[in-house]
């Protein structure tokens, strides 16, 4: 559920990226490198998972998979709050920079 | 257990070998294409160096998540020795673990990477060859 949740962020997050060419002034791109560095690595978790459990795997028990979606969810914001505070860093619009220096 | 430090590490010998290879990277090699609009102009090349960048974002940022997820598990904690299987002397299985799915990991980030950069190389060579065949037509 977790890798689950954190594909379909990957696939959204390249979507946003995508549509914002050129130029991209929100830099999406870090949340597309990040969600999908954490999908490849989670499949191959998943991988091993399958190869020890089997067919298994497939079925989890119902409070596994609400912790492991709730993990998702807290992978999604953590990467989000990431690229937040990089954004206000880089402020590639100057807008923090106008609010921050006022005008004499 | 800590497979995740695999490819943290393999992120900070990238980051390394990035600014590096930056260092003594030529100056920006310039190429006509033809845009989106049909009009033509000057861009230069994407640098091998920006080209490691995605490797070093895709390592480093997955690294984060994965360690999140271990704190979350209660694998990582936030003191000494900070990996709980050392605490708890199972060392040999988080080694074994973090040589088996934490090489994988690494591996397969940058078996992904690699072809990204074939992909992109060949969109750049396509991109140039379809700028020339339409400057020979005109």
């Amino acid at each position: 559920m977790t890798l689950l949740t954190t594909v379909f962020a990957a696939i959204i997050s390249t979507v946003v990226w995508y549509k914002n060419l050129p130029g991209n002034e929100m830099r999406t791109g870090i949340l597309c490198w990040m969600y999908w560095g954490a999908s490849l690595m989670w499949f191959v978790d998943a991988v091993f998972e399958y190869l020890e459990l089997g067919a298994d795997y497939f079925t989890p028990e119902l409070a596994d998979m609400v912790n492991d979606f709730y993990l998702g969810l807290s992978v999604v914001a953590l990467g989000l709050i990431i690229w937040l505070v990089r954004l206000l860093y880089l402020d590639p619009k100057g807008v923090l920079k106008e609010v921050l220096f006022k005008k004499k | 257990m800590g497979c995740f430090l695999v490819p943290a590490a393999e992120a900070i010998i990238t980051t390394t070998a990035t600014k590096i290879i930056k260092s003594k990277e030529k100056k920006d090699e310039n190429v006509n294409i033809t845009l989106s609009d049909g009009s033509v102009s000057e861009v230069s090349r994407l640098k091998f160096s920006d080209k490691l960048g995605w490797l070093n974002k895709m390592l480093a940022g997955g690294s984060v998540l994965l360690a999140f997820e271990h704190v979350w598990h209660g694998e990582v904690v936030p003191f000494f020795p900070f990996l709980t299987a050392v605490e708890t002397g199972e060392t040999s299985e988080m080694l074994a673990e973090m040589g088996s799915a934490g090489v994988s990991m690494a591996v397969l980030v940058t078996a992904v990477w690699a072809g990204m950069v074939i992909v992109s190389n060949a969109i750049e060579k396509r991109a140039v060859t379809e700028n020339k065949a339409e400057g020979a037509k005109a």
